[in-house]
């Protein structure tokens, strides 16, 4: 009746599980039994959970990013405690089929759940505000992509009460995760959780990238578009070219498990190496799709506040579309040591040497756009300096391994983890840090406390190297990845500073939680009045903090890069502040809910084929249908605001220039 | 101003430019149809260089495929064709990497792959 | 000259990408056209799964055994028709002509079906001959590959029977036009793949 499931599932014997899953859920049910008792839940179905609005989806996005940089980061202090004691004789608190599911959960949760919907989040933000239109191509396709990628955190989380995780590190190379070494229902979960937030995140890449391509303000081309757009444009073009092959890999290794196919098996002429080859097809684009916008939101914040221009602007595109099409002829180097030989090696390597190439050009353009200027050291900038150290740093060692001989040492060692941990952490994280704390008044209307925001980032920076830095030294020690258990008693020193740069880090991410809330307490101290708080350059920032539905009242019309600069400079005085338009009406995208229930019923989807339970699957499959349905004939897709309404609205919200 | 047209969503005379005709699916049925009897004739027949067959079903595909773009798809060089042909050739570029990429890899793997007899001996 | 065909002359001078943002058909038609290349890429790894696999037959039914031309000529003949009545059917829905429409996407539907009877028989064949996809690797890879074309088939069709009610009920309103146009390159689409499959999967087993 319930497939595999039963009462066994949930792991009643594991103490550390229960009592964090009883967390999780005593929480949980606070914070459902607040808003019910306050009677929120009209507001946030409407403004929120059926919203279509690219800036409410985007908020979404990050705000679910947080609470799983908490699971993820919750991951990563169980790892480092147990390192910190497992030396020797002795054997730490977690055994290995636990510590397995740890570190795969962890990997998986902080790549797919934490970076992506962080850069996918902050995409959908900013880019319709800098291309100066509404909102994006396909806006209820946008909240479907945000709700699938919701609805594959939640069976990700569903796994660590019922049943269990994936035990066979974040990207699950078979033979170990097929059916056959891994009967379980870990596999499955990751399988599943991940297509379907995979389909959320393909869906996304072909809507952002249709925004940028089709939708531009008038006289916005593609040499007026900000550097953001740009890079944008290129991370979500590897999106759509890259996420379907991971559609295709995991698919042929579901038909594997299920279907008893031998794509990957050891028997039967299946063949593992294919899925290594394939998946990292896909792996290293993605670190690019990460990495991208990251290197977009630098180039914004050091231009405002160096108040200059950014520095070699046209070299600065020409690098970003290098990397986006070098990005796809590296991926072997992910996998130097599994036997395709010195040929084909050298290529990967030489490949993987060039393109460091374009980085470089990146972050000189950086520097140079900072010498010379006047620059205001605000929580953006910290964040910005710390990366230009950390990620040439990162870039170094990646550099280094790239060179086959050194990474037939180095491959799987803790160096290969503090190599990706140094640019993930000081690329992608410190990008979505400075992204967050440089576009938060734009999207709340007040600036975030900056001193505490200091402190966050220096508890990041300096834990970062705390907790990085002696795996470097480990790793060319010779200590490995993924182990739960060591017996050299040198290693653990390290071991422990290590740890002690997690709990910094700890401290920076709880710092930010309070960072959060005495800026919501402080808001009317620190409200910004004028949308423009940092005396930006790029269009987002002509419009109201927080900009209407409609973002726009015209669209403005631009003839240059930086054109909200331009139009600041053209200004001078108020003279053109009271001039009196005729405002036309706007048509907005009306709410819908499709999104949510297509998620729930891929949740019920995904749970049933994970178990098994195939009268489920078919339900789920049958309801998501029906919505779909039901969409198709929706022909009120959108409510008309009146020119009146506009207009009252523009009076409310102070003179706004005239930008068309 | 032409451009406020063009912005509230009026793009005159972009259906005439790019739609086809009965014709132009008839000129590709056509062309299709040879293509085609010429791949499977050409899978078959002794006439040609053994080698040089699977070059010349792989020519024949791709022509077949650009004409199906072409008089099916209506894809030219017209100026609002632009981003549909760059999609189509970074699309081309990922799929003969993904393709081509990985055949020779997997060959070079394989190749450097203890015989199966053996790896079976270790086993025991 | 129309007040619209006057605003194309004077637009024409200003390029393309600096118009502002394009139309709802445009936009709508773009981004279909990207899902379309992000489906081709999954048929790219399934083809260099295949590519990779085909001689994997772990001592089984190999390609040239179990794969018929004549079969494969006559499916391949169901669907380059069916794209060309789907392409009549896409005039049809652009003149507004209901009839029209549901004449030619009919038989689109009927050739279309018809080929997946095809390809249905040569699977319920191969798996009675012991020929399944748990066989061997290569059959793991053929069936996937053939077998996702065909899914996809089927999904058109579901589509297709989806976009005729809503003629039906709804008429030639531009959301419809947009969809049956989304629906033509999804069609033609599949055929284009196809040509890649019937070339390196059966004619390319006979080499």
């Amino acid at each position: 009746m319930f497939g595999r499931l039963t009462w066994a599932a949930i792991p009643f014997d594991q103490p550390v599980v229960m009592i964090a899953a009883g967390t999780v859920g005593f929480v949980i049910f606070c914070v459902l039994a607040l808003v019910t008792v306050k009677g929120w839940w009209p507001y946030l179905w409407r403004e929120w959970i059926t919203s279509v609005d690219h800036k409410r989806i985007g908020v979404m996005y990050i705000f679910l990013a947080l609470l799983m940089l908490v699971r993820g980061f919750s991951d990563a202090m169980l790892m480092r405690s147990q390192l910190a004691m497992a030396a020797g004789h002795a054997h730490g608190y977690l055994p290995p089929e636990h510590y397995d599911q740890i570190f795969s959960a962890h990997g998986t949760i902080m790549i797919f759940f934490v970076a992506m919907p962080f850069v996918v989040g902050l995409m959908n933000f900013v880019l319709p505000l800098q291309l100066g239109v509404r909102d994006v191509a396909f806006p209820v396709l946008n909240s479907v992509s945000f709700w699938l990628t919701a609805a594959g955190v939640l069976l990700v989380n569903v796994s660590l009460v019922v049943g269990e995780f994936a035990r066979t590190g974040w990207l699950a190379y078979p033979p170990l995760s097929e059916i056959a070494y891994s009967p379980g229902v870990g596999v499955d979960y990751y399988l599943w959780s991940l297509q379907i937030s995979g389909l959320g995140t393909l869906l996304s890449g072909i809507n952002l990238l249709t925004t940028i391509l089709k939708l531009r303000a008038p006289g916005m081309g593609y040499r007026q578009m900000p550097i953001f757009c740009w890079t944008a444009l290129a991370s979500n073009l590897l999106i759509v070219a890259s996420f379907p092959i991971l559609t295709a890999t995991f698919a042929m290794l579901l038909l594997d498990r299920y279907g008893g196919f031998h794509f990957f098996t050891n028997d039967l002429g299946g063949n593992p190496m294919m899925y290594v080859n394939l998946i990292w097809c896909w792996g290293h684009p993605e670190v690019y799709i990460l990495i991208l916008p990251a290197f977009g939101v630098f180039s914004e914040v050091v231009a405002t506040f160096s108040g200059k221009p950014l520095f070699g602007r046209r070299s600065m595109i020409m690098a970003t579309m290098v990397i986006c099409v070098l990005s796809f002829l590296v991926w072997l180097h992910h996998f130097f040591t599994m036997g395709a030989g010195a040929d084909v090696n050298a290529f990967f390597g030489v490949m993987t040497m060039i393109i460091a190439v374009p980085t470089g050009v990146k972050i000189f353009n950086w520097l140079f756009t900072l010498y010379g200027g006047r620059i205001r050291f605000t929580v953006p900038v910290l964040w910005t300096i710390g990366f230009m150290v950390t990620f040439v740093i990162g870039g170094m060692t990646g550099v280094l391994m790239a060179i086959p001989p050194a990474d037939f040492v180095l491959h799987n060692s803790l160096f290969l983890i503090a190599h990706f941990h140094n640019v993930a952490i000081g690329g992608v994280v410190f990008g979505v840090m400075a992204g967050i704390s440089y576009w938060f008044p734009k999207a709340f209307g007040y600036t975030l406390n900056e001193r505490l925001g200091k402190a966050v980032f220096w508890c990041w920076f300096f834990g970062f190297y705390l907790a990085f830095m002696p795996l470097y030294v480990l790793g060319l020690m010779g200590a490995t990845r993924r182990m739960q258990h060591y017996s050299n008693t040198h290693w653990q020193p390290l071991m422990l500073v290590a740890l002690a740069g997690a709990i910094l880090i700890l401290l920076g991410i709880a710092l930010t939680g309070v960072q959060l809330a005495v800026s919501i307490r402080q808001r009317e101290r620190n409200r910004d009045v004028t949308g423009d708080p940092w005396n930006g350059r790029t269009l987002e920032w002509s419009t109201p903090s927080p900009p209407p539905a409609w973002n726009f009242s015209f669209l403005p019309q631009v003839d240059r890069a930086d054109a909200f600069w331009a139009i600041k400079q053209q200004r001078g005085t108020a003279q053109d502040r009271n001039v009196k338009r005729s405002y036309q009406t706007i048509q907005v995208p009306r709410n819908n809910p499709t999104g949510f229930f297509l998620a729930f019923f891929a949740v019920l989807l995904g749970f049933s084929l994970i178990w098994r339970i195939w009268w489920g699957a078919g339900l789920g499959l049958l309801g998501a249908i029906a919505i779909c349905l039901i969409q198709a004939w929706r022909t009120d897709g959108e409510v008309e605001v009146p020119g009146e309404k506009i207009a009252a609205f523009e009076r409310l919200h102070g003179p706004k220039e005239s930008l068309a | 101003m032409s451009t406020e047209i063009e912005a509230q969503g009026v793009a005159p005379g972009v259906d005439v430019r790019t739609q086809g005709t009965r014709g132009s699916y008839l000129i590709g049925l056509g062309y299709a149809v040879i293509l085609t009897l010429a791949s499977f004739w050409a899978s078959s027949t002794d006439v040609i260089y053994a080698p040089g067959v699977p070059i010349l079903l792989a020519v024949l595909a791709i022509a077949q495929m650009g004409i199906h773009l072409v008089f099916f798809l209506h894809i030219s060089s017209a100026p609002d064709q632009t981003n549909n042909i760059l999609a189509l050739a970074f699309g081309i570029f990922v799929v003969g990497l993904l393709v081509f990429g990985s055949m020779i890899i997997m060959a070079h793997l394989n190749h450097n792959m203890m015989p199966m007899d053996r790896l079976m001996q270790m086993q025991r | 000259m129309s007040a619209a065909e006057q605003a194309l002359v004077t637009a024409d001078a200003v390029p393309l990408s600096l118009r502002g943002p394009a139309p709802k058909r445009v936009v709508a038609g773009y981004g279909f056209w990207l899902f379309l290349l992000s489906d081709i890429v999954i048929f790219a790894a399934l083809f260099a799964a295949y590519a990779v696999l085909s001689g994997e037959n772990a001592g089984g039914p190999t390609a040239a055994e179990l794969f018929d031309k004549k079969h494969v000529l006559v499916e391949t003949a169901c669907l380059l028709a069916s794209s060309v009545t789907c392409g009549f059917g896409s005039l049809a829905v652009q003149s507004g002509d209901r009839t029209s429409t549901y004449f030619w996407m009919a038989v689109t539907f009927i050739l279309g079906a018809t080929f997946l009877s095809l390809e249905v028989g040569e699977f319920s064949h191969m798996l009675s001959i012991g020929a399944g996809p748990s066989r061997s690797a290569f059959l793991s890879a053929f069936f996937t590959l053939v077998g996702t074309h065909g899914l996809h088939v089927t999904l058109g069709l579901c589509w297709l029977i989806v976009m005729l009610l809503q003629v039906a009920t709804l008429g030639f309103p531009p959301m419809v036009r947009r969809r049956f146009f989304s629906f033509g390159l999804f069609w033609h689409a599949l055929d284009i793949v196809w040509i890649g499959v019937f070339t390196i999967v059966y004619l390319g087993a006979h080499l």
